[in-house]
C-alpha cells in the first residue's frame, strides 16, 4: 500500500527483497547502499543477530527524484530468510508494493529456493495479494560461484523451478561483485511504479 | 492510500495544537507498512524520520503478534523510556499509528489524555 501525499507531492512505495536464508538479500542492499549514496539520505537500518543473519529486516529509503512532478521515495527492505523467522518475515511484507525474489544459484540450495517462493506466495495471500499480480522480479544470485568451482544450477533449471508459471523478469547476478544488482533494482522500481500508475487510474 | 492538501493540513493542525503545543518534541503519523504520512516537530529535533517509521511500524507489528500469543487482541499503546527521551506509540486505526518523542518534562498521564483526544480527532478527519 503505497502512500501518496498530494500536498507535498511525495509518493512512498515499499519494495521487499525476499528469498531463502543466506541467498544474498542483505548483500544486495549493502551494494546499493554503497553505490548510490547520493540517493540515500539515511543510515541503513539493520536488525540482525550476532552472526550477521537478518533477524527482522534491513532498510533504507531510496530517493528516485522527481517523476511526473512527484518526489518518489522507495522504501527498500529485506526479510530474514531463515525458515524459523516466518512471523517477522510476514510483518515486513505488510503493505508491500513490489518484490525481488533472490534465489541462490548454488546447486545444494535448489530445494530452499522452491520452499521460499512457496512461502512468499502463502504470506502474500495473508494480505490478500496474489503472487501472480504483484510486481515481481527474480534474481538468480551467486553466479560467480562457478568460477570457484562450486556447482551451480543452470538458468534453465532455475527458471523451471521458480518461474515456469509466473514468467516474470529474471536476471543472473552476483551481489558480492555487484553484477546486475542495480539492473534488478531498476527493473523492480520500474514495474512497481507502472503498477501503481495503473491502480491510480482505476481509482475514482 | 492517497491524502490531499486539505486533509493533510488538518492532520498537521491537530498534531500541532494538541501535541507540539503541549511540549512534545516530535510527532509522526505513520502507516503500518512504515510510510510517513505526516510529521511535525518543535524545530529542535533532528531524527531520521524514515528509519524511525520503519522501525516503529515493525515494532508495533511485533508487539501485536506478541499480544495475540498471550491472548490479548492487542497492546494499544507502547511506551519506551530513556534517560532523556521517551517514545510513545499508539494506534489510530487498523492502518495508522502515532509516534511521539518527548522528554521528561511531560508526564505520561498528561500525554495519554492528549493522545486519546488526538486519536479521536484523527479518526473523524480520516473518515471524511
Ligand atoms: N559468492 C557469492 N557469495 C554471496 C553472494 N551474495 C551473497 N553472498 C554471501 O552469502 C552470505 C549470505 O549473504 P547475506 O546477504 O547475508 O544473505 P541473506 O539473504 O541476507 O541471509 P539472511 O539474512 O539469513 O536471510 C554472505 O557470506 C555473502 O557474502 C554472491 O553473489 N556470490
Ligand atoms: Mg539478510
Amino acid at each position: 500500500m503505497a502512500f501518496i501525499n498530494l500536498k507535498d507531492k511525495v509518493i512512498q512505495a515499499k519494495i521487499v527483497y525476499y528469498g531463502p536464508g543466506r541467498c544474498g538479500k542483505t548483500t544486495n542492499l549493502e551494494y546499493i547502499y554503497d553505490k548510490c549514496r547520493l540517493q540515500i539520505n539515511s543510515e541503513m537500518v539493520t536488525v540482525k543477530t550476532q552472526g550477521d543473519r537478518t533477524l527482522f529486516f534491513d532498510f533504507f529509503p531510496f530517493d528516485m527524484g522527481k517523476i511526473s512532478g512527484y518526489d518518489v521515495k522507495i522504501q527498500l527492505y529485506t526479510v530474514p530468510g531463515q525458515v524459523k523467522y516466518n512471523s517477522t518475515r510476514r510483518l515486513v511484507l505488510k503493505g508491500v508494493d513490489g518484490v525481488v525474489f533472490v534465489a541462490d544459484s548454488a546447486a545444494d540450495r535448489r530445494n530452499k529456493n522452491i520452499i521460499s517462493i512457496k512461502n512468499l506466495e502463502e504470506n502474500l495471500k495473508l494480505y490478500n495479494k496474489n503472487i501472480r499480480d504483484i510486481p515481481l522480479v527474480i534474481q538468480y544470485n551467486k553466479r560467480d560461484l562457478a568460477k570457484e568451482g562450486i556447482e551451480i544450477l543452470d538458468v534453465e533449471t532455475l527458471e523451471n523451478d521458480l518461474n515456469a508459471e509466473l514468467k516474470v523478469p529474471s536476471f543472473e547476478a552476483s551481489a558480492v561483485e555487484g553484477d546486475n544488482v542495480i539492473l534488478t533494482l531498476k527493473k523492480i522500481i520500474y514495474d512497481t511504479m507502472s503498477s501503481l500508475e495503473k491502480q491510480l487510474k482505476q481509482e475514482p | 492510500m492517497i491524502l490531499g492538501q486539505k486533509q493533510l493540513d488538518k492532520i498537521d493542525d491537530v498534531l500541532k495544537e494538541n501535541l507540539i503545543g503541549s511540549g512534545v518534541q516530535s510527532v509522526m503519523l505513520i502507516d503500518t507498512a512504515g510510510n510517513v504520512i505526516a510529521s511535525i516537530n518543535n524545530g529542535n529535533e533532528t531524527v531520521d524520520l524514515y528509519s524511525l517509521a520503519a522501525l516503529a511500524a515493525a515494532n508495533f507489528g511485533a508487539m501485536s503478534c506478541m499480544a495475540k500469543i498471550v491472548g490479548e487482541d492487542e497492546f494499544s499503546l507502547l511506551f519506551h523510556k530513556g534517560e532523556k527521551e521517551n517514545i510513545y506509540f499508539c494506534k489510530v486505526n487498523e492502518e495508522l499509528l502515532l509516534v511521539n518523542i518527548f522528554n521528561n518534562q511531560i508526564s505520561l498521564g498528561f500525554l495519554r489524555l492528549k493522545m486519546s483526544k488526538v486519536v479521536e480527532e484523527l479518526v473523524e478527519l480520516l473518515a471524511l
